[in-house]
């Protein structure tokens, strides 16, 4: 990660920040973040299907998922390995969380063109940090409390303060992809 | 006849799986620092420095590379001359799985039903395969493997009019279609031939093999080098975001088909290829 050329960004994140960035910036993120993967994620659907917004473990507003099930702290460690994970499998969920004002999500690997749209649509990003950096990106993270779903185990939402966690942007709200632009730049026919 | 204590095996296993988890094999750690000399893409250079970074900073820490620590693959070849003592040897290898689970501080990623997917909270059952041989040899392989790159891992039944071009297509479409999500760069394992599932387990099986090693058989060896170089092509690269390096390598089992058949399984493994091995 080039520091000098990184974004310093805070969450949570407004309509003015989020409109200045563009695919292939790298960012460095500081702030609150919310972790969720697959099984929360559900809970969460659940609540916003029946319109419980009140009920939900954090306010989505202007607030970030990043999709990591972390390894367990080892004594005197603040989190273990805590990288990113599959996006995709969220893809079902996502749009409804960006409705409720979610502004960006974290994970690897490309998102539907239905979370393409509800990107565009609601003013939101997606950030890719390095899949299988876990204990690298654990080090950004200063914080952890399991605020929901503790039954979930590594699936439990967390609130994480991070510093400078080093993302890219793979998706803008101008509905621009980095992970198509990317593999057309090198793909030889 | 050799006798083996299940707590020696219990043991062994423990240890494999911390190991496996926490500290990347050399031959890996050579490939992604030839991958960096090779991919053209900036982002990918700075994303197999970060890979790279990650592994020497777990292994100093003894930490998981990955959050993802993986399904417990295991491979028993088991000499048929060993006579195992003080218990069972499945329990055996699952209580070592479960104790270098919970006391490295692994994550435990195993639902007991697909469907119903409650959590089993020690990464127990292991998924674990027994090849019986002959001579008193005792030897364990462990795969720990990530779900990221196991879901995008496809089989298809070929027809034998399909050939080795239908193979090399479907093993094209299949690492395509996967793009960044399995994190590439990749180790392609290909089983081509068996049955169905027979299929399936030769590619597993791939990746038990050195990293980089070709195939005994020349006519797979090239098969081998041409698939890399095919999959290279693609532009997918470090992470999917656009490079060079797409794979790290392909290994390709074959073995006997049915008259009617050419299976072929893809199985995906991402950037840590994980392994370790142990004899007894």
């Amino acid at each position: 990660m080039n520091k000098d050329t990184a974004l310093a960004l805070r969450t949570p994140l407004t309509d003015e920040v989020l409109a200045e960035l563009k695919i292939g910036d790298k960012v460095k993120l500081s702030g609150v973040v919310y972790t969720a993967r697959d099984a929360a994620h559900r809970r969460l659907a659940e609540l916003l299907n029946k319109n419980q917004i009140a009920q939900l473990p954090f306010d989505p507003q202007g607030q970030v998922i990043y999709y990591v099930g972390p390894t367990p702290a080892k004594p005197g460690q603040i989190i273990g390995s805590a990288g990113p994970t599959t996006s995709f499998r969220m893809d079902a969920y996502t749009p409804q969380l960006l409705a409720a004002g979610l502004k960006a999500t974290i994970g690897k690997g490309a998102r539907s063109p239905e979370v393409l749209a509800a990107m565009k649509k609601y003013r939101a990003v997606y950030l890719v940090a390095v899949g299988g950096a876990g204990a690298l990106l654990s080090q950004c993270i200063k914080k952890a409390e399991v605020i929901a779903y503790d039954d979930l185990g590594p699936e439990a939402i967390r609130k994480l303060e991070v510093v400078d966690l080093p993302l890219t942007v793979a998706n803008d709200i101008q509905g621009n992809d980095l992970y198509q632009e990317g593999i057309k730049k090198y793909a030889i026919a | 006849m050799r006798e083996l204590k299940t707590e020696t095996i219990i043991s062994a296993v423990k240890k494999m799986c911390i190991e496996a988890n926490c500290v990347i094999g050399e031959g890996v750690t050579a490939a992604l620092e030839k991958a960096l000399t090779t991919e053209e893409s900036p982002q990918g250079k700075e994303i197999l420095q970060q890979i790279l970074e990650n592994n020497r900073l777990a292994k100093k820490n003894m930490q998981p590379t990955c959050q993802d620590t993986g399904t417990a693959v295991i491979f028993i070849t088991l000499g048929q001359e060993v006579h195992i003592t003080g218990g069972d040897l499945i329990e055996a290898i699952n209580e070592g799985v479960r104790q270098g689970y919970t006391e490295g501080y692994l994550r435990k990623s195993i639902v007991a039903d697909p469907i119903k997917r409650k959590n089993t909270g020690d990464n127990t059952p292991a998924t674990i395969y027994l090849d019986l041989v002959a001579g008193d040899k005792f030897q364990l392989q462990i795969l720990p493997k990530g779900g990221g790159s196991e879901n995008m891992s496809a089989l298809k039944m070929l027809k034998p009019s399909e050939g080795i071009e239908g193979a090399k297509k479907f093993v094209i479409e299949t690492v395509k279609k996967a793009g960044a999500n399995p994190c590439p760069p990749i180790v392609v394992g290909v089983g081509i031939g068996g049955t169905f599932e027979g299929a399936a387990l030769l590619s597993k099986k791939a990746h038990l093999r050195k990293l980089g090693a070709r195939n005994p058989d020349p006519f797979y060896a090239k098969l081998e080098e041409e698939l890399l170089e095919e999959i290279n092509k693609l532009g997918i690269g470090p992470q999917g975001l656009g490079g060079r390096v797409t794979a790290l390598a392909v290994h390709i089992n074959q073995g006997p088909a049915h008259i009617t058949a050419l299976p072929v399984a893809v199985n995906i493994n991402c950037h840590a290829d994980r392994y370790k091995v142990v004899v007894l």
